[in-house]
C-alpha cells in the first residue's frame, strides 16, 4: 500500500521506538502535524521556541541512553534549534533533529523560509541529510538513528521538503543499515590492552580519570570492578559525574577548572593516567603543557581521532568503554596502593573542597546541599551553566550514571528547563530538578509554558544571585572588580511562574530552605523556587585559564570551620 | 611549504551531493592547512577519489586522515606520504608571445616535454604535466614572457607496482598497529 511521506517518515519514528517528539509547527512542516494524530503512539510536546525542543530532545536523550526526537519547520525554525543541535554534538548527545525544507522546485530560489539547514549545521551534526523522495525516508530515518546511537553518539539532521511529506511511495523499512564509510571499533586492540594492564600493574601512583564515555557504554561495574580490584582513585569529568559512586571511598570528584584541590594535586602527582571515555577539554586539562607531568597516560576512547588530538597519549586503546575494561580487567592484578591511597587521603583533609562556610546568609551552595539531602541523592539534577552548574557539581552527591545532566561542551545558559522537561518526560518516575541561574533562566523561561500545559513535574531551583555569577567571578578575579554588563535588574520569578500557571515560593531565609524544597517535592506538576542567595559567592577553587592544575586557588575560608552536614559523605 | 613536510592523502567518498562541502567545511573549522584537493571518479562506480595535499609542519596530519575518516560519506582516507608513489599533476598556462618570443618558448617547451595545444597572434597556451618541482620550474622560466593566465589541477597520486586497488572493506577492529591499508593485487 502507497503511504505518503509524512506517514513513511511516522511509521519509520514508531519502528524505531520513538515515543516523543519536542516540537513546533510551522508551513513546510504542516502536512507532517496533520498526519502525526493518526500515531498515537507519537507524544508531541509543543515547546515554545525550537531551541527548546532541541535541548529537550538532548535532556531525553541523556536520561534514557535513547534516541531523542525534535521537529521544527524550514527557515526560522531549522535555525532555532541550532544552538540545541551545537549543545548535543558537543556532549555527544544522540539526537535527531527532523526540519521541514521548502518544496522541491523552490529549493535554492531563496524562496519564502528556505534556508540551507544542512549547510549550516554540517559542522555541528555526525551526519545529515536532505531528503529528495518520499521513498529513501525510510532508509534514511533508519541511518539516522543507526549513526546517532551507534559508536561515539551524536546529532542527525533529517531536512525534508514539504511537498515529500505529500508525495506518495510503498513503505518498506529495512531491516539492516549499509553505510560503508561508517565504521565502529569496539573490541580494543588485545597487544594495546596487555600493555595498559602491565602498565597499570606496575605503577605506584595510578588514578583513573573518568568521563561521560563511561556512562554512554554502561561500564560502571566494569569501571567499579577495575578501580575496587587495583585500589585505583577515580577522578571524573563533569560529564563524567555519576560513572562511578561519588560516595565511595575511592572516588575523589570532579578534576579541572572547579575541581576538588585534591583531585587534581592526584593527577598531578600520577605515575599513570588511565583516562576512559573522556575527551581532555581544556576546562578539565588546564594548561596542557603542564597536565599530569608524571604520568604515562592510557586513552580508551571509541572515537580514534580523539586520540592524541589534545594530549600526549602513551598507550591508546581504541574501542567501547565497556569491552576494553572486561578485557583490561582480566589483567590487572589486585593492589592495595597504601602508601599513594593515604597521600591521597591526606590531601583531601588538607584540602576540604567541599566545605560550606558557616554564616546565616543564603548561600547557594547550602540549596544544593539541601536539595541533596531532602531527595536523599534520588533525582535528576539538570544545570544551567555558571556558578550554578558548578556548585550543583560540587555539593549533590551523584551515585548513579545520568543523574547529573549539565551543558558541558558547549555551555549553553538556559540549557536547564527544556533539558529538565526532557529529562522528565522520559523519566516521569524521578524527581527532576532544574537548578538554574537566573540569568540562564531567562534564556529559557517560556518553556514553563510547555510545563506547564503538559504538567511536566520539574521543580526549578532559581540560585538567584542578581548577577551574571560566573561573568562577574572573573571579572572579579581578573579586572579588578569592574561588574561591566553583570548584574543583573530580575523579574520577580515567582509571578512569572504564576503567570503561567505554575506555583512558586521565593526563599530568602536559610531557615525555610528545607521546607521549600519538601513543598516543591509534594507537589503534583512543575514548580519553582527563587533562592535569592548570597550575590558575590565564588566559585572554589579554582584554577585560573591558562594555569596548570597545580596552581589551585582554593576558597579563602577554607581550613576555617568544616561543616559537616547531616549526611555521611566520604569525599567531605 | 617545504616540500620535505608535504603530506599526500588519498580519500575515497560516495559520489554524492555536498560530500566537497563536508570535506572543506572540515578542513577550515579544524584549521587544517591544505595546499591542494583534487577530486575525479575513482575505478570504483559510485565512488570518487579525493587526492589531499598537507603540509605537515603545520598541520597534524593523523588528526586530518582521522577526522575525515569521520565524515560518514568518506569510506576510506589513507596517508600514501611513505609509500613509493607516482604524483602528478596538470597546469595550463597562458603565456604572452611575440613573433620574437615564440621561438624561445617553444624550445623550453619542448625541453620540458610539455605541450602546446593552443597558439593565437598574441598568445599561447602550454600544458604541462608533471610532479610539482616541474611545474614550478617551468612556470617560473616561462613568467618572464608574461603569464596570462595559470591554471592547476593539484596533485593526483597513486601508489607504484602490484599494489591494488584501495580496500574499502571494513577494517578490522585493530587500528592501534597502522592497518595494511594497500590490498596486494592478487597473483594469477
Ligand atoms: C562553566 C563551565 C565550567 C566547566 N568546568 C569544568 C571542570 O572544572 N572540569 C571538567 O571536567 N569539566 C568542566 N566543564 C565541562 C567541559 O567543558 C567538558 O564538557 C567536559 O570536561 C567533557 O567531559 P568528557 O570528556 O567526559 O565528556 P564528552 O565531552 O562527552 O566526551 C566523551 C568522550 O567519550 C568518548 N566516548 C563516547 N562513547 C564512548 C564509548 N562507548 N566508549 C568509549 N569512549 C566513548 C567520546 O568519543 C568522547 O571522547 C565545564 C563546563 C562549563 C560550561
Ligand atoms: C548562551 C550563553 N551566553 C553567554 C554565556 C557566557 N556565560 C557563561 S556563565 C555566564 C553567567 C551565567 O549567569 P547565571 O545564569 O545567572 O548563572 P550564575 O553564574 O550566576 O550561577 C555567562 C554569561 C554562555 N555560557 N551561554
Ligand atoms: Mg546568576
Amino acid at each position: 500500500m502507497k503511504r505518503t511521506g509524512a506517514q513513511i517518515l511516522c511509521e519509520s519514528l514508531v519502528k524505531e521506538g520513538v515515543e516523543v517528539i519536542f516540537g513546533f509547527p510551522g508551513g513546510s512542516v504542516l502536512p507532517l502535524y496533520d498526519t502525526l494524530p493518526q500515531y498515537p503512539q507519537l507524544r508531541h510536546i509543543l515547546v515554545r521556541h525550537e531551541q527548546g525542543a532541541a535541548h529537550a530532545a538532548d535532556g531525553y536523550a541523556r536520561a534514557t541512553g535513547k534516541v531523542g526526537v525534535c521537529l521544527a519547520t524550514s527557515g526560522p525554525g531549522a535555525c532555532n534549534l541550532v544552538t540545541g543541535i551545537a549543545n548535543a554534538h558537543l556532549d555527544s548527545s544522540p539526537v535527531i533533529a527532523i526540519t521541514g525544507q521548502v518544496a522541491r522546485p523552490f529549493i535554492g530560489k531563496d524562496a519564502f523560509q528556505e534556508i540551507d539547514i544542512t549547510g549550516i549545521t554540517v559542522p555541528i551534526t555526525k551526519h545529515n541529510y536532505l531528503v529528495l523522495k518520499a521513498e529513501e525516508l525510510a532508509t534514511v530515518v533508519k541511518e539516522a538513528f543507526y549513526i546517532a546511537r551507534t559508536g561515539r553518539p551524536g546529532p542527525v539532521l533529517i531536512d525534508i521538503p514539504r511537498d515529500v511529506f505529500v508525495e506518495e511511495a510503498n513503505f518498506h523499512y529495512p531491516e539492516k543499515v549499509n553505510i560503508s564509510g561508517f565504521k565502529t571499533i569496539v573490541q580494543g586492540h588485545p597487544s594495546q590492552i596487555k600493555k595498559a594492564a602491565n602498565l597499570i600493574n606496575e605503577s605506584k601512583k595510578p588514578v583513573i580519570l573518568a568521563g561521560r564515555g563511561v556512562i554512554i557504554s554502561g561500564a560502571f561495574p566494569e569501571l567499579k570492578e577495575l578501580a575496587e580490584k587495583a585500589q585505583i582513585p577515580v577522578i571524573t569529568t563533569l560529564l563524567g559525574i555519576g560513572c562511578f559512586p561519588e560516595d565511595h571511598i575511592l572516588s575523589l570528584g570532579m578534576i579541572g577548572m572547579h575541581g576538588m584541590a585534591y583531585a587534581n594535586m592526584a593527577v598531578c602527582s600520577a605515575d599513570v593516567l588511565i583516562a576512559i571515555g573522556m575527551r581532555f577539554d581544556d576546562r578539565a586539562t588546564g594548561k596542557v603543557s603542564g597536565f599530569a607531568p608524571h604520568a604515562q597516560i592510557i586513552h580508551i576512547d571509541i572515537d580514534p581521532a580523539e586520540i592524541g588530538k589534545n594530549v600526549r597519549v602513551d598507550v591508546p586503546i581504541v574501542g567501547d568503554v565497556k569491552h576494553v575494561l572486561r578485557e583490561l580487567n582480566k589483567q590487572v592484578v589486585v593492589q592495595t596502593h597504601l602508601d599513594w591511597i593515604g597521600q591521597v587521603e591526606e590531601w583531601r583533609r588538607d584540602h576540604p573542597a567541599v566545605v560550606i562556610r558557616e554564616t546565616d546568609e543564603l548561600l547557594p551552595q547550602y540549596v544544593i546541599r539541601k536539595i541533596y539531602e531532602v531527595t536523599q541523592g534520588n533525582a535528576i539534577i539538570v544545570t544551567g551553566v555558571g556558578q550554578n552548574q558548578m556548585w550543583a557539581a560540587q555539593h549533590f552527591w551523584y551515585n548513579k550514571p545520568n543523574t547529573l545532566i549539565s551543558s558541558g561542551g558547549l555551555g549553553t545558559m538556559g540549557f536547564e528547563l527544556p533539558a529538565a522537561i526532557g529529562a522528565k518526560v522520559g523519566k516521569p518516575d524521578e524527581a527532576v530538578w532544574a537548578v538554574a541561574g537566573d540569568g540562564g533562566f531567562q534564556m529559557t523561561i517560556q518553556e514553563l509554558a510547555t510545563a506547564a500545559q503538559d504538567n511536566i513535574a520539574v521543580k526549578i531551583a532559581i540560585l538567584n544571585n542578581g548577577f551574571l555569577g560566573m561573568v562577574r567571578q572573573w571579572q572579579e578575579l581578573f579586572y579588578k572588580k569592574n561588574y561591566v554588563a553583570t548584574p543583573l535588574s530580575n523579574p520577580d520569578f515567582v509571578k512569572v511562574a504564576e503567570a503561567y500557571g505554575i506555583p512558586g515560593l521565593r526563599v530568602t531565609d536559610k531557615k525555610l530552605v528545607i521546607a521549600a524544597i519538601q513543598r516543591a517535592m509534594e507537589y503534583n506538576g512543575p514548580f519553582l523556587i527563587d533562592f535569592v542567595v548570597e550575590p558575590e559567592e565564588n566559585i572554589y577553587p579554582m584554577v585560573a585559564p591558562g594555569c596548570t592544575l597545580a596552581e589551585i586557588i582554593e576558597a579563602p575560608w577554607n581550613k576555617v570551620k568544616v561543616h559537616t552536614g547531616s549526611q555521611e559523605t566520604s569525599n567531605l | 611549504m617545504n616540500s620535505k613536510t608535504k603530506r599526500t592523502l588519498v580519500a575515497l567518498v560516495e559520489d554524492r551531493p555536498g560530500v566537497l562541502n563536508r570535506v572543506s567545511s572540515l578542513f577550515r573549522r579544524r584549521n587544517f592547512n591544505i595546499e591542494s584537493i583534487a577530486v575525479g571518479h575513482s575505478e570504483q562506480p559510485g565512488l570518487s577519489r579525493m587526492t589531499i595535499v598537507v603540509d605537515g609542519a603545520t598541520t597534524a596530519v593523523e588528526q586530518v586522515r582521522k577526522q575525515l575518516d569521520k565524515v560518514i560519506e568518506v569510506v576510506k582516507v589513507i596517508d600514501i606520504s611513505e609509500e613509493p608513489i607516482v604524483a602528478r599533476e596538470l597546469a595550463l598556462i597562458k603565456v604572452h608571445a611575440t613573433s620574437s618570443t615564440r621561438s624561445e618558448i617553444i624550445e623550453i617547451v619542448d625541453i620540458f616535454r610539455a605541450n602546446i595545444i593552443d597558439v593565437a597572434p598574441g598568445s599561447l597556451i602550454v600544458e604541462v604535466t608533471g610532479d610539482e618541482d616541474k611545474i614550478e620550474s617551468l612556470y617560473n622560466l616561462l613568467r618572464r614572457f608574461g603569464v596570462k593566465e595559470l591554471s592547476r589541477t593539484g596533485k593526483i597520486a597513486m601508489v607504484r607496482g602490484a599494489a591494488g586497488e584501495i580496500n574499502v572493506e571494513p577494517e578490522k577492529p585493530e587500528t592501534e598497529e597502522r592497518p595494511r591499508r594497500i590490498r596486494k593485487a592478487k597473483t594469477a
